[in-house]
């Protein structure tokens, strides 16, 4: 593991001669409207040649919004796009961006999970086709997830809508690097690793550093700042729509972001003391789930119960078990579940904001038969100020929320709710730091009121405010690490640990 | 950790192969009670009968591909049946513009569908109105004349091998490599799979949804057509059923509603199944009044045992 660290940290940041005067592509006072929103208000910025441009700002900075105008997806409403001689009014299509080399993994999956992997490079590369074309797209993606991610285990014949988050995760970046017949200039990752487990991120933020050396450009969208100190050259900072800043990366430390994010965090987030979680039998959970029954999990009431290891091993089986046991016809657990897949798992997508959020409450023990309008209006009300829940009314479509106010509200809806028992399945992806922070300290404030957290994370910071932590591997524990034994060093070395058969 | 792809092996995928389970389940019983089936002439009998809904069940497959279902395509068949019966008969040139119209007519409405945002299901519920009303125009009282050609064609004997067999088979073959192999296929199912993201990647929707509706049209002048020589005269309600037969058809063959997941081969097998399975009932002699029924128990007992395999594969 620290053989692929030093690698990572250790690859030069000047491989590449970069060339400061002429930009690859600039994008001048871009503005973009919905409606009524301005989400792009006089947007600037000029990307150069082989560097790695991190972009940070918290959720409906418009980040988003304006990658979709760089990547051809969304005409803007006013300013121009260069690339180098020709000029752009209001951006361009989508067949123009991919002849400039402008490739994007989005935030939500672009896969069609129905086509194989070869078929999927199809979709982005129409110029895919006559005899042989799947023989060939097939030998493009292999060899770029072979570049990205040595040891795979992918074939381009693979189904995609059989693979995991993470592997899906895995294709579409790989697609997003291949070369058909147009180089790749510029690649827009999107919140890339949210869904990588630490070991793949790592292969990916390698692979950064290598082609930005080779001279492709890449922007990197990610609340991850430790990833952005790691990887970027530049740091782009967002607010409101606008670019206010952009940071050299040297010397550069995490409060600076912060801070010009526009979010301060007085001091750190300290562990609170809680009362003791109950330590007699009757005051704790205990399920025995897994393949064969195999897995015993317990969690004393009130406490925070982690879930880690590498992405994709068996964590959202157990939580899904768990789930199931405490709804079961004769539990009295009362239980809510936060989604990490938000797309497939969590959101009704044609529902509104306010819809999304109070369909929790029919489960609630202390509901009537009817539903009270006036009470779910305030609950909502209340929680969305809590969780600062922001960009569209509680009248509009779930969607038109940028991903991280989506999982926002999730959370609301689970914490809202009358549960004492809230599982969460990797909640955190794509929500801002400032966000973050604030549903640490709700996290620990709710379980020292004695509700009981079962928390999967594919980030380890995380797992330091659990109480302890299960590690898996292959669908099993293979550690249980107590508070102060969950270093980053034990957890990487259990996540790789074979479980005993 | 490094694992070659090749070296893994596949598990058998119960799910694709119930179609073809499901033919024998039906076909073996049917061999049992009836010795005729499986001779050469019990084949062309049973299997002629299978064609026109082998391609009402394509046309129906093509729409479902974009997502969206097509209530019309019975009334259509018989549109295209009376067509064939009147006016390809009388002046062909006017019979073939008629047909290359109504094609036409699908594809637009594919168009329409998407860029105006309409439930397929409403539009195509509306248009078998129309289909209908133009077909009784054409055809008040059962008659017409299949033309010569057509006629031959669906009695046409091949030495040994059944020819309605070589034409499935043919059939069948000519979808899957258009549907699942070819480049064109595969972006008209990536459609199905995920509009938003092809249309990201600058695919035109409506065009697609265009072209998959077009396809139905044109597997619907087959299915008509073919019926048409087959019985050598039409009628204006002579398909209706063809409707939910080809539905039932696709998702029998191992299809879903949503998400742009179809096998022509599956759909082809799933259409014959059915034939098949009205066919057996008659063996057994149950009275027509009984068989719809029985059919739609069989769809059930065929789509439950689908569950259970997913369930399966999910454990493992």
């Amino acid at each position: 593991m620290n053989q692929m660290e030093s690698v990572a940290s250790g690859e030069s940041r000047a491989g590449f001669a970069v060339s400061e005067s002429v930009p690859l592509i600039a994008l001048t006072r871009i503005d973009v409207t919905f409606g009524v929103v301005r989400a792009l208000k006089q947007a600037d910025f000029a990307f150069r040649t082989g560097e790695c441009v991190a972009i940070a700002g918290h959720n409906g900075a418009g980040k988003s919004t304006l990658m979709s105008v760089l990547s051809g997806a969304r005409r803007a409403t006013a300013g121009w796009v260069e690339a180098g001689d020709k000029r752009f009014e209001r951006g361009y299509d989508a067949d123009t961006a991919r002849a400039l080399g402008v490739r994007c993994v989005f935030q939500e999956l672009s896969l069609c999970p129905n086509l194989t992997i070869e078929e999927n490079m199809r979709a982005v590369h129409p110029q895919l086709k006559g005899f042989g074309w799947r023989k060939r797209a097939r030998a493009i993606i292999e060899t770029q997830l072979d570049a990205i991610f040595p040891g795979h285990r992918l074939s381009g014949k693979d189904l995609v809508g059989a693979l995991s988050l993470s592997q899906q995760q895995m294709v579409e970046i790989a697609r997003c690097f291949a070369r058909v017949d147009t180089p790749v200039k510029l690649v827009i990752l999107d919140e890339p690793t949210s869904s990588l487990d630490k070991y793949t991120a790592e292969q990916l933020l390698t692979f950064v550093r290598k082609s930005a050396a080779e001279g492709i450009t890449t922007v990197l969208i990610t609340h991850m700042l430790n990833e952005m100190l790691r990887c970027a050259d530049r740091v782009m900072v967002m607010r409101d729509g606008g670019v206010i800043a952009t940071l050299p990366v040297e010397g550069l430390t995490k409060d600076a972001i912060i801070r010009a994010m526009g979010q301060f965090i007085e001091g750190d987030v300290t562990l609170r003391e809680r009362a003791a979680p109950g330590a007699t039998a009757q005051d704790a959970y205990r399920w025995t789930v897994g393949p064969r029954q195999q897995t015993t999990i317990d969690a004393p009431r009130g406490s925070i119960v982690g879930f880690a290891g590498l992405a994709g091993q068996g964590q959202t089986d157990v939580l899904n078990a768990i789930y199931a046991s405490a709804r079961g016809r004769h539990s009295r657990d009362r239980v809510a579940y936060v989604a990490g897949d938000r797309r497939s798992d969590g959101i009704f997508p044609d529902w509104t904001i306010a819809q999304n959020f109070d369909i929790r409450s029919l489960y609630d023990r202390t509901r009537g038969s009817w539903l009270k309008a006036a009470s779910l209006r305030e609950l909502f009300d209340t929680w969305a100020r809590r969780l600062d829940i922001r960009g569209a009314a509680a009248g509009a479509n779930i969607l038109s929320l940028s991903g991280g106010n989506q999982q926002k509200v999730l959370f609301g809806r689970a914490l809202a709710s009358d549960a004492d028992l809230i599982l969460m399945d990797d909640p955190m992806r794509g929500v801002d730091i400032g966000t973050k922070l604030e549903i640490y300290r709700l996290l620990q404030d709710e379980a020292a009121r004695g509700r009981t957290f079962i928390w999967y994370t594919t980030e380890n910071d995380e797992l330091f405010y659990c109480d302890k932590t299960y590690v898996f591997r292959s669908g099993r524990v293979t550690r249980e690490l107590s508070a102060s034994e969950c270093t980053e060093e034990a957890l990487l070395a259990a996540s790789f640990e074979e479980p005993v058969r | 950790m490094n694992f070659s792809a090749a070296s893994r092996r596949r598990p058998l995928d119960l799910r694709s192969m119930l179609p073809v389970i499901s033919l024998f389940a039906v076909l073996v019983p049917m061999a049992i009670v009836q010795p005729n089936t499986v001779s050469y002439f019990g084949g062309v009998m049973l299997l002629n009968l299978g064609i026109p809904i082998v391609f009402a069940t394509l046309a129906q497959l093509s729409v479902i591909t974009a997502n969206e279902l097509d209530l019309s395509i019975g009334s259509f068949v018989s549109l295209v049946a009376c067509i064939g019966g009147t006016l390809l008969q009388s002046s062909p040139w006017l019979g073939w513009g008629a047909l290359a119209g109504c094609v036409l007519v699908y594809a637009l409405v594919g168009a329409l569908i998407e860029y105006r945002r309409i439930s397929s299901v409403v539009v195509t519920l509306g248009l078998s109105f129309v289909w209908n009303g133009i077909a009784v125009l054409l055809l008040p009282a059962p008659g017409g004349q299949a033309p010569e050609w057509l006629a031959s064609l669906m009695s046409f004997h091949m030495p040994v091998v059944p020819a309605p067999l070589v034409w499935t088979a043919a059939i069948a073959l000519c979808t899957h490599l258009f549907f699942m192999r070819s480049a064109l296929g595969v972006s008209l199912r990536g459609v199905g799979g995920n509009a938003g993201a092809m249309h990201r990647f600058g695919w035109s929707i409506i065009r697609s949804k265009a072209v998959l509706f077009g396809c139905a049209g044109l597997f619907g002048v087959c299915s008509g057509l073919t019926l048409l020589g087959l019985t050598t005269s039409a009628d204006a309600n002579i398909a209706l059923r063809y409707t939910l037969l080809s539905v039932a058809g696709v998702i029998l063959g191992g299809g879903e509603f949503t998400g742009g997941r179809v096998s022509p081969v599956g759909a082809v097998l799933g259409a014959i199944t059915l034939t098949l399975a009205s066919s057996f009932l008659s063996f057994l002699q149950v009275a027509p009044e009984w068989q719809i029924g029985l059919q739609g128990a069989i769809l059930i007992a065929v789509l439950s045992l689908r569950l259970v395999f997913r369930l399966k594969e999910r454990r493992q």
